[in-house]
């Protein structure tokens, strides 16, 4: 058991004009998460505080937030290794509703904007034929659970509004990576300025991403493979 | 346009849609989460259909994968609703790999399939260990499509707290925007339930902290029956302390279960002697307990999984996500070191009771997924069969509902108008509630007293006594106390309204298991049938009915 600190950003726009920072004191054991932290604050300190959670099990990517000033899965995050006094607030880059509760309608508009789906023919009843080593080339690329943390921590997005970032740029190379005859023109709208063209190299989505993925890597690999193409009409 | 409303999106929920969409029809999709953040993502292992594509698979057939589920369910599987999803799952899993869901591949470029507990071939189709998650991502984005185009609308973040109902049929639901609490009734042709199980009525579960089978409870307080809610699955190795799922894909790859003294267990029990780590789950997870209660046991509290000798390079291509899990929760690297693992609480094979076209007793309500209880899993489900009913069964709900839809009137606004006052009473009363008891209290409560009297092992005295407290918390219930008034994003009163529900499915898993006397033999003549649950207006009725045993008859269970 260790007692700590947390200072939690609250914000409820009905009553705050800005966000302030409120402190909890409490106990927690040795392998209690962030997420532990926040539920424990919530049933018996403060049952106004607002999170988002699903599976608790650093999968389904609700929980992501500030800790510490770097952003994280709270529920894979353990409080132990952050020393007594531990700072919370909401994602950035994007608009809080409630406390750590951000509106990802933008994040997910971006998402939308690349059309991430594969227009399919359901004809046949056999597989599609992918080799190990093709498959292969989808690691990296289809493992991305949206959290949102890549936008966040993205200096991009935060200048430019139109700016799709990293985690729709990774979802569009996933999509170039298997044409299976469907017109690669359908995933243009992607790679423009405001596409691969914004990123700037930062390298802050590797750097957070709680998966270890690396959009930056995924924008210079669509670069690579469509330099020149988009342009063409 | 006809209009279907799907209540949750996991893989059942946007399965039915898409199905919806492709007729036609206009499917809205309703989920307290952002669909992507639903319980569905968190599936490990694999996806069962006989695919014949893994050597030892060549001789596999539809057949003998009904033939694995319905012995893994002791008989107590609906056999009729077994072979329609065994026939339908090959067609659906190529589909989906039409849709773009990224399956590990065999060296001839197959969908890779792996053995899993119960099943004599191995046919579980996987994407690495990440099969729910890549399935689940698929699918919406499937449904991205066919949002551009109009024909599915998302409400995330909207909580449903009611079927609505009149006479015999069903009209459409009631739901609160949790961004501003504003109450709404919305009507529609059909109406689909898919919100999964009930994990979190119990303490130790490996479901996500959403899963608190308020769905179930909807269609329940609307007036269907459920059925078999007393079959609750526990898995065999979730991992000790948080009960994080451990995919069964790590036994299926060749891990091992070790008691303290590092032997494999699984040998001194006759019904998992001969398959020993593939018997089917709730063997395993039995034998795990006797183990521990014998004394076999580590801190007496779990036992190890061993997967060191499959070698790194395989637990990273095969199981990665396992892998990543153990680092990050319990801080240990299984290609290292041991797993601790104990069973939790996995899957609720009962559900809302439906027939094999996905219809409950109300016209016009439908149910698909663990939700459900369709009765493909009998008294126990066998890994990789969950992601294949919510697929096949997601998809056959989201026919039914849309061909009914199609000749249903839509209902005058005005009826709905008048439940609409009726539940924003029951929510000022959860709103303006000051002095009672904590509504943590009886959550509590509820979950270690399910967990202490209805887990793996059950007599008359322990369940007789869990059915009283539940019975006491129900009437707690009504005089809670909350104290945020807020009404954007209030949390405390998400779980009020929830734990309305997670009550009473807790009762009927109960009640369910009373239905069953707790005789170590078998006693097909009494029990081989179905236990049904109606609400009936808060005092439960209990009833029993046939299970349909078309295709092969009762045995005894070894593996």
């Amino acid at each position: 058991m260790k007692d700590y600190t947390f200072r939690i950003s609250r914000f409820s726009p009905a009553r705050d004009a800005t966000p302030y920072f409120r402190e909890y004191k409490l106990r927690l054991g040795d392998s209690s998460t962030v997420l532990d932290a926040l539920f424990y604050i919530f049933k018996n300190l403060d049952p106004t505080l607002g999170f988002r959670f699903s599976c608790r099990g650093s999968v389904c990517g609700s929980c992501a937030m500030k800790i510490n000033g770097g952003h994280r899965l709270a529920c894979e995050t353990q409080a132990s290794g952050l020393g007594n006094l531990i700072t919370i607030s909401p994602v950035s880059n994007l608009p809080v509703i409630k406390d750590l509760i951000v509106d990802m309608e933008h994040f997910w508009k971006n998402y939308r904007a690349i059309k991430p789906f594969l227009v399919f023919n359901s004809s046949g009843r056999e597989e599609h034929i992918v080799s190990p080593h093709e498959r292969k080339r989808l690691n990296g690329l289809v493992e991305c659970i949206l959290c949102g943390i890549c936008f966040s921590s993205c200096p991009v997005t935060g200048l430019d509004e139109n700016y799709l970032g990293p985690a729709a740029l990774l979802k569009l190379a996933r999509f170039l990576e298997k044409e299976r005859g469907e017109t690669r023109e359908r995933l243009y709208p992607g790679i423009t300025r405001h596409g691969v063209w914004s990123c700037r190299k930062a390298y802050n989505c590797q750097e957070s991403c709680p998966k270890n993925l690396s959009p930056a890597k995924a924008v210079r690999n669509i670069i690579f493979k469509t330099a020149g193409k988009a342009f063409r009409k | 346009m006809a209009e279907v409303i799907i209540i949750g999106g996991g893989i059942a929920g946007l399965s039915a849609a898409l199905e919806i969409a492709a007729s036609g029809v206009k499917a809205l999709i309703f989920s307290k989460v952002h669909p992507l953040r639903s319980h569905s993502v968190a599936a490990q292992g694999g996806i069962n259909a006989a695919l014949r594509n893994h050597p030892d698979g060549k001789n596999d057939s539809w057949e003998a994968h009904m033939i694995d589920t319905i012995k893994g369910g002791d008989f107590l599987n609906d056999q009729e609703a077994v072979a329609l999803m065994c026939r339908e799952g090959a067609k659906r899993v190529m589909e989906l790999e039409k849709m773009g869901c990224p399956f590990s591949r065999t060296p001839e470029g197959r969908i890779a399939q792996r053995p899993f507990g119960g099943g004599v071939f191995p046919r579980a189709a996987y994407a690495a260990d990440r099969t729910g998650h890549a399935m689940l991502n698929t699918l919406y984005e499937q449904c991205m499509r066919a949002r551009e185009e109009g024909r599915i609308d998302f409400y995330d973040e909207w909580h449903v707290l009611s079927v609505i109902a009149s006479g015999s049929k069903c009209l459409g639901i009631a739901a609160r925007n949790m961004r501003d609490s504003e109450i709404k009734p919305f009507p529609a042709g059909a109406v689909i339930i898919a919100t999964g199980g009930a994990g979190r009525i119990y303490s130790h579960s490996t479901n996500a902290l959403i899963n608190t089978g308020m769905g179930i409870a909807l269609g329940y307080f609307a007036g269907v029956s459920l059925k078999d809610m007393e079959f609750v699955q526990f898995h065999p190795t979730t991992l000790y302390g948080t009960n994080i799922l451990i995919s069964e894909g790590a036994r299926g790859e060749g891990g091992w279960l070790l008691n303290k003294d590092g032997k494999r267990f699984l040998s001194d029990y006759p019904d998992s002697a001969s398959s020993m780590e593939m018997a089917p789950r709730d063997i395993v997870a039995r034998n795990i307990i006797k183990e521990i209660r014998r004394g076999g046991g580590v801190e007496d509290e779990y036992v190890y999984l061993d997967l060191r000798h499959l070698g790194e390079e395989k637990i990273q291509e095969r199981l990665p996500g396992i892998r990543e899990l153990s680092i990050k929760f319990a801080g240990i690297d299984p290609a290292k070191e041991l797993i601790p693992v104990q069973p939790g609480q996995h899957y609720t094979m009962g559900g809302i009771d439906v027939n094999i076209k996905c219809e409950t007793g109300l016209n016009g309500l439908f149910a698909a997924g663990e939700a459900s209880c369709v009765s493909v899993h009998g008294a126990n489900r066998l890994g990789g069969n969950s992601l294949l009913e919510a697929l096949v069964f997601g998809a056959v709900a989201g026919k039914s509902a849309s061909e009914y839809a199609e000749g249903a009137e839509k209902y005058p606004e005005a009826f709905l108008k008048e439940s609409e006052a009726g539940l924003k009473e029951k929510t000022s009363f959860l709103m303006n509630s000051r002095t009672g008891k904590s509504q943590w209290d009886i959550w509590e409560e509820m979950r270690k007293t399910m967990m202490e009297t209805a887990g793996i092992f059950r007599n008359r005295d322990g369940l007789t006594k869990g059915l009283n407290i539940i019975s006491r918390l129900i009437g707690e219930y009504d005089g809670i106390s909350l104290s945020d008034r807020g009404g954007v994003m209030n949390m405390e009163l998400y779980w009020a309204e929830e734990l309305r529900g997670s009550l009473r499915v807790a009762e009927a898993v109960l009640i369910g298991a009373l239905a069953r006397e707790d005789f170590p033999g078998r006693d097909d003549e009494r029990f081989l049938k179905h236990s049904v649950i109606e609400y009936n207006s808060g005092s439960p009725e209990l009833s029993l009915k046939d299970v349909d045993v078309s295709y092969c008859s009762p045995a005894e269970r070894r593996y």
